[in-house]
């Protein structure tokens, strides 16, 4: 795997790496595993495809989100769309299911998968559900809610720690000491009851202006702000006390102006650092609170629900339940070596906080 | 340390009345009458007597702060209503479940704790060997998982897969669908508890296997080992001893939070506890009262073991500064 540039034993080189020597590393094979130790390639390459199906997928899923086609129920991996074959009742027509219409096969004769693909309409790559519906499809959908958790909720919740942890860190005294404790109990909270009941009570979806938006959003931005405070404040404990700060207090600048100019340039780095290490904690509240039922509701396919809906079919047909389980841990545990990669590369101070 | 342990019951006692009261803010500050949360459908079999009746039963014609005292009161004396769904009292129900949960949540820390520990030892005493680098793959995995995911696929492999591949294997006859009766059978527990603890035995085992990293490397160590002590004598008394200080305090810490990761783990496992109840009915039937009894007892046993952590923590490192 490609994390091992993380481990102790090989900082040192970090620094040796600048230096323009060439340095032999054996044949191809070993260069590229040499590479792939190094930079979190594996990683980047699951994640940039998770953002490009957040943006582009709904768009080019080859079947509808919702929409099923019950005899494809259960359906395994890499299998044909059985509506070809079999006729539809009720007016239904299979273009609106997303299939293009084609002849029937004849299964004497074998086709070759590229005719199967442009004859009879497109393949249940990763299968199709309970409902016939493919899990594929959904999983693209599905990407989105990852994505918008990212955008939404960790960077209002970044926002707002860093804002908090500024503060408290710049003026300390009683104000310090009340967000302290504040920050404590809020930590003491168990998140996925909280959760649940926000979403109890105020409903599922909430109304912002013109938009619904998920209340798990904002219950995830909620979790995602503490996270920052305690790192950022130490941090700007530090800060303060450094020359520059006080040059440029004696130069008259405002209270503003120094946390704005001076401070917040100065822990750029730990409010990246932290936030990609918090991505995938937050990721797996998410799909955890779509899974037990409290966030993102049933139709909409977030891992999660799909999932947990796949649950009572794990006998006939465990893949329904197998694929996005599996989706949800290979973006945790990319997010986990990227944000260490990350941290290692920006601030390895923080090994000891996260 | 009598001075420690008051500032510290008294931030506890402070983030109780603080979790309370927020939650009687939240039911209290949302727009629809908070009646409604107490019948299951608005108004459905209630005739407008009882519905005052219920009013002032929760003190609609008093100030707010009487209200909260009042609430406050109820629930200091556990009585949390009646179950919309079952039609038994909260605490009962409560009571009757939590036993499954803490099993669960015990054999879940125990898994973490015997496991994570020492493989971590091992794996910062052969370091770079095959051991440790299996031992960071099971770690990474089993971080990066979460415990549904976990459940499910270890269900699928063990009690369906196996099964099938290997039917005169008795032993490893895992029953899938959870606990069929109240007796005790270890097996139904294997799947569950490895289930919940594998990610905190992760965690565990990253920060034994960095902590004693740490103190291989140290000063003492490297003393000891010129003097001559065998490895052995370096390892278990000079090393261990001063690495396993964060783990410990951290498996203390851990035990605080397992019992909400036990409510997951039981839906998967089908497990009799509080998750069944508290997630999955009170959820689906909107059972108000039930859910807000179960956050108010694992915010109070939440609360209570972090103290205690927090306490023997202290106790364990007297280097930690006492505030």
């Amino acid at each position: 795997m490609a994390t091992e540039s993380q481990t102790r034993e090989q900082q040192p080189l970090e620094g040796a790496a600048n230096v323009s020597v060439k340095v032999n590393r054996g044949n191809a094979f070993q260069a590229t595993w040499y590479f792939l130790r190094r930079y979190p390639v594996i990683p980047i390459i699951i994640l940039s495809a998770l953002v490009v199906s957040a943006v582009i997928g709904p768009f080019v899923a080859p079947f509808p989100r919702d929409k099923g086609f019950s005899p494809d129920r259960n359906l395994g991996i890499w299998q044909q769309s059985r509506a070809a074959q079999i006729p539809l009742r009720g007016g239904t027509t299979i273009e609106e299911l997303g299939y293009r219409p084609c002849p029937p096969i004849d299964p004497n004769q074998s086709h070759t998968l590229a005719e199967n693909m442009t004859q009879c309409g497109p393949l249940h790559i990763l299968g199709a559900d309970h409902a016939g519906r493919d899990i594929f499809s959904r999983l693209l959908h599905g990407s989105r809610i990852s994505i918008a958790v990212v955008t939404f909720s960790l960077t209002s919740g970044m926002v707002l720690g860093t804002a908090v942890g500024l503060l408290t860190g710049y003026y300390g005294g009683v104000l310090d000491e009340i967000v302290t404790r504040f920050v404590d109990i809020w930590n003491a909270l168990p998140f996925l009851m909280v959760a649940l009941v926000v979403t109890q009570l105020f409903g599922a979806k909430v109304n912002v202006f013109i938009w619904e938006v998920d209340m798990l959003l904002f219950v995830l931005m909620l979790v995602a702000w503490v996270g920052f405070v305690r790192v950022i404040r130490s941090q700007v404990f530090v800060l303060r006390e450094l020359d520059y700060v006080a040059a440029a207090k004696v130069a008259g600048s405002s209270d503003v102006r120094i946390i704005w100019r001076h401070l917040t340039p100065g822990i750029m780095n730990t409010v990246i650092v932290v936030a990609s290490l918090n991505t995938s904690g937050l990721i797996l509240a998410e799909s955890t609170l779509s899974f037990v039922g409290a966030g993102i509701q049933p139709p909409t396919p977030a891992w999660g629900v799909m999932t947990n809906e796949g649950r009572d079919y794990i006998l006939e047909a465990p893949h329904i339940t197998l694929v996005p389980g599996f989706a949800i841990f290979l973006v945790v545990l990319s997010m986990n070596f990227f944000g260490d990669w990350l941290r290692d590369r920006l601030d390895p101070r923080l090994r000891q906080v996260a | 340390m009598a001075r420690f342990l008051l500032s510290r019951l008294g931030t506890s006692l402070i983030s109780v009345i603080g979790a309370t009261l927020a939650i009687f803010i939240l039911v209290h500050v949302n727009p629809t009458d908070p009646r409604e949360q107490f019948v299951p459908q608005s108004g459905y079999g209630l005739t407008q007597e009882s519905w005052e009746r219920l009013g002032d039963r929760l003190g609609f014609n008093q100030p707010a702060w009487v209200q909260y005292f009042q609430w406050l009161g109820r629930v200091a004396r556990l009585d949390f209503g009646v179950s919309l769904g079952y039609q038994v009292s909260v605490w009962s129900l409560i009571v009757g479940r939590l036993g499954a949960t803490v099993q669960l949540g015990v054999g879940g820390w125990l898994i973490a704790v015997l496991l994570g520990i020492p493989t971590g030892v091992i794996a910062a005493v052969y370091r770079g060997g095959i051991f440790d680098y299996l031992a960071r793959f099971i770690a990474l995995v089993g971080q990066a998982a979460p415990a549904f995911v976990t459940g499910i696929v270890m269900i699928w492999l063990v009690a369906i897969v196996l099964q099938e591949w290997f039917p005169d294997w008795e032993w490893l006859h895992f029953p899938a669908g959870g606990r069929t009766s109240d007796e005790f059978r270890w097996k139904e527990y294997v799947l569950p508890c490895l289930a919940l603890g594998w990610g905190s035995a992760a965690g565990l085992m990253r920060l034994t296997r960095s902590s004693m990293l740490e103190i291989l490397d140290s000063e003492f160590v490297k003393m000891a080992r010129a003097k001559g002590v065998s490895n052995t004598v370096v390892i278990f008394k000079h090393a261990l001893r001063n690495a396993l200080i964060a783990p410990i305090t951290s498996m203390l810490l851990l035990f605080a939070g397992f019992l909400n990761g036990a409510l997951v783990v039981e839906i998967v496992f089908s497990w009799p506890g509080i998750g069944q109840v508290a997630l999955q009915d009170a959820v689906q039937t909107n059972d108000f009262p039930l859910l807000l009894g179960t956050v108010i007892v694992f915010l109070a046993y939440f609360v209570v073991f972090a103290t205690i952590a927090d306490i023997l923590y202290t106790i364990i490192d007297p280097r930690v500064r006492l505030r």
